[in-house]
Parts: structure tokens; C-alpha cells; sequence
């Protein structure tokens, strides 16, 4: 049997499934499981305070790096605060930057984006070389150059994150936009007199949301990883505030004595993650279908 | 040049081309597809004796690409459900393993792809895409594979192969690619070289000598020659017998010049009109054929070709016609009721059918 | 090709001007006064004077940056004023240890992906195949400050296979030691590359090998073998090219975790340190090196793109 054959074979039938069959890009029930966790944590974190924890600064030398227990569900650190509680807790600087910094990229990225694809011309040309030469720049590098210097509370941490997220975010709506700009139907909503920000809000902003929506939360996934490694590196909201950077990088010191207090941050985080991604991946996929049905 | 005589040494002798060098018998290759399954071939039978030609002729997706690929063996398997049997030189092909296709590829059976564009691999030198084969089936060294492969680019009217050689696909023209692909399927001298459309994407000069070199070089090397084309204008000159083919199965096949003076099938006719000629005054308008190809899951009952046909009858509708030779000549086989007058075929037959 | 190579030099100049300024202003766009940013505000007052001296900051602020840009370019990037150190030199100190760090953790990559993309395009949903797009999958969600905890938890602390942070020892003293502590720190930075590699390799693989050219291939009776090496890999190897040049961001951040976690003395550690010692120009001078580094890299894959894809070439 030849593999490489084999390769031909099973790509077959994928390929004639493009050709309108859609029964299999409806999402699967992972989807709506990471979904779901997604939801509960959003809802915990901003909830916490009505769950009834413990706060998750209050230190309690009787029980310090304890396992799970259950007075401490998922166990205390080396000061005795509550796992969970800070877990919860620690979820809102994840959330806040992530969505934060993605939304400032969205607003500004995305309408520059929009824009440019729309109108074209020296706009485009100018904007698109600026946003590779800031793409030249390492973000990790820039934002831990930028924290270091400007300090790191969460609201700068965020608008800097945001900030340094706008060239990517402006690359992809261009594209996603470009593909839209020259249909037919914007053409003829010029030729009814449309003005161009009813075209921009009404034809291609339900066009390419689809698609913004999927990449922003893929984006706030990749910003929670940038927050979580400047919060390991020290460099983010700073102790005793809980975050779920912040509470790895403090389990390091006491791993051999309390791997609990690693696994449940790390676990959390990775969770969170490989929700987003995989929540983004599934409506790209879906959307396709949508795309080619135009 | 070292590198010809070695390639002359591998063209067949005199007793080698007598004989039956293909046989093809009730081949049916179909492929499963999330709508069902695709009957491509449907039962075809064909025979080729070394040195011949024979021509495919059919509207795309009447399934003689599937046919040429099949009887090389190169379909996917996963997907390829086969029955019937071919045999290549003493070897059957159906089910075979790769093992033994392999040592059949490239050395005694070869292929000219449709598109020299997508058949050439982009980042391969030429040098290397030639040389390869050569180095597989022969015991050249690399020096020597080399020389053959400059030796080859200049048999198929490359200029200056000896730079040539070096370039990337992209570097040449259309027409020069494709006599880049026709050099690489002749490297080891194949007995039978499979030419799928290979004038297809060509403008029309370069068809002409595309196919030229084609006939030169299977004369002069005794090989047998399979020419798939939609175009009868191709096949009309360079092909010993033709088999049409639509559906799926062969609906006419005799020799190039009979079928020429006395076709039977309206099917064949419709082709022909629909095929630009030369000789034709110009702005002679084209036939094109009404209606499209039967789809292939769900054949039509009776004859195929009925719903786009102008002669059909309620026969031809319900009962499919069997392929059967003409009275007037046994080797005319085709598959119609109502056969085209004129010729001797059609009257012949017309004159059986009713009595 | 020499006219695409000069306008592609062009704008490299062009980016590295302006990151230059970037970097520049960093310092020099903060409020307040730049010599107790950077000295802190209970300098002496030589030192103060000293810093004026050496930044020029009595003159114009674009004046200052011609001085500066002037230094820069003749090697000079300052000396330190808590470790009284030439930053050029703790970079001379830091720099091999991290390109140590990415050469055996790309070679790990590049030995793990390739094979497996390779394996995995074979059979697409075959059972490997399947495996590892999912575990990919997964792993995309783990950055590096998460495994290196882990693997230091479960490889030294555990099992004690390698040893753990603070461990660090000059390949000059000590090569087999040095790649001993090495290893741990190139897993992590290797696993984020593999996943890179592997799907787009993959991804690639497949749809190459639906291209008409693998079918002509097959059809001269090669091995699947060869071909998938000689005729699938290389058009996929620029797709590699690429990734890896855009990998090599990601590839400093995990540097930088593995390196702060483990107290290798690379560039990351540096760069935290002199943050949390409030040393600026050596943060400055990290900086500059490190975007100039990312900068020069991309345009080398660029030429080489040139070089390797014939296609590109005729342009």
C-alpha cells in the first residue's frame, strides 16, 4: 500500500465535502464544554466576591502549603492563603488584560484596518508600512522595555499590551476586509449613494466580524500567555494581588514542598487557553462555510 | 554522445514489437465520494499491440483520465474500488502491489502529464526531475545520467540543453515544459508512453509540434502510444484506432480511418463538430454539444447519451445499448440504435434492425 | 535580484532607524527628570553630572540622540552606573549562552517536527495523525512559564535526571556539565517550536502531496521515500523557513522565562535583572541589541527565501 497514495485518497473526500455539504462544520460538543468553562470562569471571577471565599490575601500561618483539604478545596500556599480564592481572583488580571488589550487592539487596529482595505491608495500603503515595521519589533521585548520603564500597574500593562497588539490586528481585518472590499455588493451600494462609513458599519463590518471575532479570542489567548510571562518574569501586577502569572512564578520557590501550589494556576490558565483557541478555531471554521456560500 | 547510445541500446528490437503488448478486459474503476459512488470507468475492454497508437477520445469527465490512470496503476487505492483486469506486458496491474508497479513505472510504462505546469516540480531542476528515473530503473552513474538527460532535452527540440538543463520548470516556456515532461516519461525507453492531453494547455502551433514529436519519436522508437484528448482534430492524423468514450464505457472504437469515413455514432459526430479544423473556412461556426455529461453516480437509464442526443428514441431511453460490431466490419465496434446514416455502418445496421 | 535584495536592504535601514529612535526615547519620552530615571533619586550629584556629560543632555533632544545614535554605532552603548559595567560587555557575557540555547533547542525541534509531519501527512487521520494534531493542539495552550515549572518540577526535583535552578556552569569550564544544564532549558523553547513546525509542516505535506508533480513522480516508479523528501519536503522547507523566522520571537520570550527560572546568565536574565535593579541603560542597550537582533534575522530569511525558491528568484 502506497502511503503516499493513501494521502491522495483520504484528502478526496474532504475536498468534494467543500462542494456544499455542511453537515460536518457544525461545531462539536467540545465546543460547547470549553465554552461553558470559559462562561464560569468570566462569571466567577467577576462574582467573587458574592461566592463566599476566603480572601485571598488573608494569611493563615495555622495551615500554610497545604494540599487540597476541605476547608481549602484546592489546597493553601506558603502564607496560608486560600488556592481557590486566589485562583478566582487571579482570573480578573487575566481576563482584564486579555480582553482589555485585545479591545484597544480591535479599536484601533480594527478601524484602521477596516479603513484601509476600504479606501486603498496612500492610506493603505502608508499605514501598512508603519504596522510592519512595528511588527519587526519583538512584542515580549517592547512591552517588558516599556513596563520596566513606565511601571506595572494592570491598567498600563494593558493599554501598552493593546497597544503593541494593534499592527497584528490591523494586518488581519485589512485582509479579512480586502477580500470583501471589492465584491460586488459594496460597488453597488456605492452606485445607490451610500456613504462610505454606511458602507464600512453596515456592508463589510457583518462581513468580517465573523472572522474578527474568531481572531480576537485566539488574540486574547496569546495575551494572556504575554501577561502570564511578564507576571512571571516579575514584571506584572505586583504581590499580594493574585494572578495566575503571579502565583506560578511564586510556586517556584516552594515546588519540592508544594507542587499543588503550581499545578492549580497552571491548570486553570491552560484550560483557559486551550478553551479560547479552540473556541476561535471552531468558528473560523464554521465561518468558512459562510464564506463560501457568497 | 556516451548518453544516446546507451538510451539506444534500450529501444526495443524487431520481435519485441510484434504482439499484444496491453489488454485491457471489463475494467470498472470507481471511487467512493461523500455522495456516493462514482462509476468512472465502467466496463471497458481494449487491446494494444506494441508499437501501436491508439487514441482516448471523450468530453472531459466522460472518464479517460481515470482509464489512462488505471491502466498505470496510479490511482489512490483508499478510495479506488477496481474490477476487471489489465495486462501490461505479461503483467497484471489490477491490484498489484507498488513493489511491482514500480519496477513497471517510469521504466516500461510512462506518462505525460496534462499540465507541464503542475506536473514539473517548481523547486527541482530539470536535470534532476530527468535524471531520477534514469538513476532508478539503469545503472548509470551520475556523470552519465547527466549526458542522457542533455541528450534527451535535445531529441525533444530543446535548445542549448546543456544550460537548459540546469534551469527550474518555471524558467521555460509552456510548450518548452511540456517537451521537458515528454523527455522525462522517454528517459528509460518506455514500450507504452501514456499521453494524457498533453496539448491541452498549449497555443495551437505549439499543439501542432508538441504532437509531431510525439509521432516522430514513437516511430522512431517502436513504442507503443496512448493519446487521451477531447479533440478528434488530434487524434485524426496520429493515431493507428480510436476508442470514444463517454460515460464511462467505450461507445465507438475502430481504426483512425475508418472511423474517420464511416462514424456510427451520433455522439462521435457531435464531437467532431464540435472540434475547430484547420481546413474549416473561417468563422465556421461550432457545435457545441447540448446538455452535459451524465452524472456518474446515477447514470440515466438506457443510453447514456440520449437526453443530449438528437436521433434518441424511446429505446434508446429505456435499454442501453450493447457495444457490438458492425456487420460490414468486425473490428467496428459501437454502441448506438440508431446509428448514424451514411455511412456503411449506419445503413447496414438500419437494414438489421429492421427487417 | 540584485534590485529586490537593494530595496529589501533599504528598508531594513529604514526599520532600524526607527528602531533606534524607539528604543532612544524610550528614556528620553518619560516624565521628569532622565537622570534620576535613571540614577534613581538619591544619586550623588557627581554622578549625576557625570550622566549629564556622558548623554549630552544639556543639548537639544535630537542632538542627543546623533550623539547617542554616533556611540551606538561605534560599539559604545554605555556603561552602567549600578554595576559599573559596559553594557556592551554584559551582552558580550549573555549573548553566547542564549544563541547556545537556541541552536540545541531548534535542532531538537526541527529532529522532532520533521519526522513527525512527515509520519502524520502519511496517513492523514491515522491514528498518529491524530494524535499528535490534538496533543499540538493542547500544547499551544502550555507556554513556557508552565512547562519549564513543570519539567524542573518532575526532572530535577523528582527524578533528579538534570540539575535544577541556579545549576548553571560555563561551557568554557565544563562542556558536558554546561549541555547538561542546558538541556532542560532547550526542551521548553523546543517544545513551542515543535508545534509550530509540526502543523505547518504538516498542513503543507498534505496538500502538497495532492500536487499533479508527486503523481508524475510516482508515475517514474520512485520510492515514496524519495519522494517525499526530494519532492514533498523541499517546496515545504520555505514554509519552515518562514515559521522560523517568525518563531524567533516567541523563541526570546521562552529564553527569557527558562533563563530568569533557572538563573542561566543569558540575555533574559540580564535584562530582569537590570530591571529590578533600576539599571536603564543596560535595559536600553538589551533592548536595542535584542530588536536589532529580530530585525537583521527576518531579513536574512528573507534573502534566503530569495536564494532558495527559484520562483521568488525570477522577480
Amino acid at each position: 500500500m502506497s502511503d503516499i497514495a493513501a494521502t491522495v485518497a483520504s484528502a478526496a473526500p474532504e475536498a468534494a465535502d467543500d462542494d456544499g455539504i455542511v453537515k460536518k462544520k457544525k461545531v462539536g460538543v467540545f465546543f460547547w464544554i470549553f465554552a461553558g468553562w470559559v462562561a464560569l470562569v468570566v462569571l466567577a471571577s467577576i462574582l467573587a466576591p458574592l461566592l463566599g471565599l476566603q480572601d485571598p490575601n488573608n494569611a493563615n500561618f495555622d495551615a500554610i502549603n497545604q494540599g487540597p483539604t476541605t476547608a481549602h478545596l484546592l489546597g493553601t500556599d506558603d502564607l496560608g492563603r486560600d488556592i481557590l480564592s486566589r485562583v478566582i481572583y487571579g482570573a480578573r488580571v487575566s481576563l482584564i488584560v486579555g480582553f482589555g488589550a485585545m479591545t484597544i487592539g480591535m479599536i484601533f487596529g480594527g478601524t484602521l484596518g477596516m479603513v484601509a482595505a476600504y479606501r486603498r491608495g496612500a492610506v493603505d500603503s502608508f499605514v501598512s508600512a508603519v504596522s510592519y515595521v512595528m511588527l519587526a519589533f519583538p512584542a515580549l521585548v517592547a512591552v517588558i522595555a516599556i513596563v520596566a520603564f513606565w511601571g506595572h500597574d494592570i491598567w498600563k500593562i494593558t493599554i501598552i499590551v493593546g497597544i503593541a497588539s494593534i499592527p497584528l490586528v490591523y494586518r488581519v481585518v485589512r485582509a479579512a476586509t480586502l477580500s470583501y472590499a471589492t465584491r460586488e455588493f459594496v460597488t453597488a451600494a456605492k452606485s445607490q449613494g451610500a456613504t462610505d462609513i454606511r458602507i464600512l458599519t453596515r456592508e463589510l463590518l457583518p462581513n468580517v466580524l465573523p472572522a474578527i471575532i474568531s481572531f480576537f479570542l485566539i488574540g486574547v489567548a496569546s495575551v494572556i500567555i504575554l501577561e502570564g510571562a511578564l507576571a512571571f518574569l516579575g514584571l506584572s501586577v505586583q504581590p499580594p494581588t493574585a494572578s495566575w502569572g503571579n502565583m506560578i512564578s511564586e510556586s517556584r520557590t516552594y515546588l519540592s514542598q508544594n507542587p499543588w501550589l503550581a499545578l492549580f494556576p497552571s491548570l486553570a490558565m491552560f484550560l483557559f487557553l486551550i478553551a479560547l483557541n479552540l473556541i476561535g478555531d471552531s468558528l473560523r471554521q464554521v465561518l468558512d462555510v459562510q464564506d463560501s456560500k457568497l | 554522445m556516451s548518453g544516446e547510445l546507451v538510451v539506444d541500446e534500450g529501444f526495443p528490437t524487431e520481435e519485441e514489437t510484434q504482439g499484444l503488448l496491453l489488454k485491457v478486459t471489463d475494467l470498472k474503476t470507481s471511487f467512493a465520494t461523500p455522495r456516493g459512488r462514482v462509476r468512472a470507468v465502467d466496463g471497458v475492454s481494449l487491446e494494444l499491440g506494441r508499437g501501436e497508437t491508439l487514441g482516448i477520445v471523450g468530453e472531459s469527465g466522460s472518464g479517460k483520465t481515470v482509464l489512462s490512470r488505471s491502466i498505470m496503476g496510479l490511482l489512490p487505492r483508499r478510495t479506488t474500488t477496481q474490477s476487471g483486469s489489465i495486462v501490461f506486458d505479461g503483467t497484471e496491474i489490477v491490484g498489484a502491489e507498488d513493489k511491482t508497479l514500480r519496477t513497471l513505472w517510469g521504466a516500461k510504462i510512462a506518462m505525460v502529464f496534462q499540465d507541464p505546469m503542475t506536473s514539473l516540480n517548481p523547486v527541482v531542476r530539470i536535470e534532476r526531475q530527468i535524471t531520477e528515473s534514469l538513476r532508478l530503473h539503469t545503472s548509470m552513474d551520475k556523470a552519465e545520467a547527466k549526458a542522457t538527460a542533455i541528450s534527451l532535452l535535445g531529441q525533444v527540440g530543446i535548445p542549448s540543453p546543456t544550460e537548459r538543463v540546469r534551469n527550474y520548470p518555471h524558467q521555460l516556456s509552456g510548450g518548452m515544459r511540456q517537451r521537458v515532461t515528454i523527455a522525462i516519461a522517454l528517459a528509460c525507453s518506455p514500450r507504452l508512453l501514456l499521453a494524457d492531453e498533453p496539448t491541452t494547455g498549449l497555443d495551437v502551433t505549439v499543439q501542432a509540434q508538441i504532437l509531431d514529436l510525439l509521432s516522430s519519436l514513437q516511430q522512431e522508437r517502436h513504442m507503443a502510444v496512448i493519446l487521451v484528448t477531447h479533440d478528434l482534430g488530434v487524434v485524426a492524423t496520429r493515431t493507428d484506432k480510436i476508442a470514444v468514450m463517454y460515460a464511462g464505457r467505450i461507445v465507438e472504437t475502430t481504426t483512425t480511418r475508418r472511423l474517420f469515413a464511416d462514424m456510427a455514432m451520433p455522439y462521435t459526430k457531435a464531437l467532431l463538430n464540435s472540434t475547430p479544423r484547420i481546413s474549416d473556412p473561417s468563422h465556421t461556426r461550432l457545435t457545441a454539444i447540448d446538455g452535459r455529461p451524465p452524472d456518474l453516480i446515477n447514470p440515466p437509464p438506457g443510453c447514456a447519451f440520449a437526453p443530449r442526443c438528437e436521433s434518441a428514441t424511446d429505446q434508446c431511453r429505456t435499454e442501453a445499448p450493447p457495444l457490438r460490431p458492425a456487420p460490414s466490419d468486425p473490428t467496428h465496434l459501437f454502441a448506438c440504435w440508431n446509428p448514424l446514416p451514411g455511412g456503411t455502418a449506419g445503413r447496414v445496421t438500419t437494414l438489421e434492425e429492421s427487417p | 535580484m540584485a534590485k529586490f535584495l537593494f530595496k529589501r536592504a533599504l528598508a531594513l535601514i529604514a526599520i532600524l532607524f526607527v528602531v533606534s529612535i524607539g528604543t532612544f526615547f524610550l528614556i528620553h519620552l518619560l516624565p521628569g527628570d532622565p537622570t534620576v530615571t535613571i540614577l534613581g533619586p538619591n544619586d550623588t550629584a557627581h554622578n549625576k553630572a557625570v550622566l549629564l556629560q556622558q548623554l549630552g543632555l544639556n543639548k537639544p533632544i535630537w542632538q542627543q540622540y546623533w550623539i547617542w545614535l554616533g556611540n551606538v554605532l561605534t560599539g559604545n552603548l554605555g556603561q552602567s552606573f549600578i554595576t559599573h559595567a559596559t553594557v556592551t560587555s554584559t551582552l558580550a557575557h549573555a549573548v553566547p549562552i542564549d544563541i547556545e540555547l537556541v541552536i540545541i533547542s531548534q535542532v531538537l525541534a526541527l529532529g522532532i517536527a520533521i519526522p513527525l509531519a512527515i509520519a502524520s501527512a502519511r496517513r492523514p487521520n491515522g491514528l498518529l495523525d491524530r494524535v499528535s494534531t490534538t496533543s499540538s493542539f493542547a500544547m499551544l495552550a502550555l507556554p513556557p512559564f508552565i512547562i519549564i515549572v513543570f519539567l524542573v518540577l518532575i526532572f530535577s526535583i523528582h527524578f533528579h535526571v538534570f540539575p535544577g535552578p541556579g545549576s548553571y556552569v560555563p561551557f568554557t569550564q565544563n562542556p558536558w556539565s554546561n549541555l547538561h544544564t542546558m538541556i532542560l532549558p532547550a526542551i521548553v523553547l523546543a517544545v513551542g517550536s515543535i508545534v509550530i513546525y509540526f502543523r505547518l509542516l504538516r498542513g503543507d505535506l498534505i496538500s502538497t502531496l495532492q500536487e499533479e508533480y508527486i503523481t508524475m513522480a510516482r508515475s517514474k516508479g520512485l520510492s515514496d521515500r524519495y519522494i517525499m523528501w526530494r519532492h514533498a519536503l523541499r517546496p515545504s522547507s520555505l514554509s519552515l523557513l518562514a515559521a522560523a523566522g517568525l518563531n524567533i520571537g516567541g523563541l526570546i520570550a521562552g529564553a527569557f522565562v527558562v533563563e530568569y527560572l533557572l538563573a542561566i546568565p543569558g540575555l533574559g536574565y540580564a535584562l530582569v535583572n537590570s530591571i529590578q535593579q533600576v539599571d536603564y541603560l543596560t535595559v536600553q542597550g538589551i533592548t536595542l541589541f535584542v530588536a536589532v537582533v529580530v530585525v537583521v534575522l527576518n531579513f536574512i530569511i528573507d534573502f534566503l527565501f530569495t536564494i532558495l525558491d527559484p520562483r521568488i528568484a525570477r522577480e
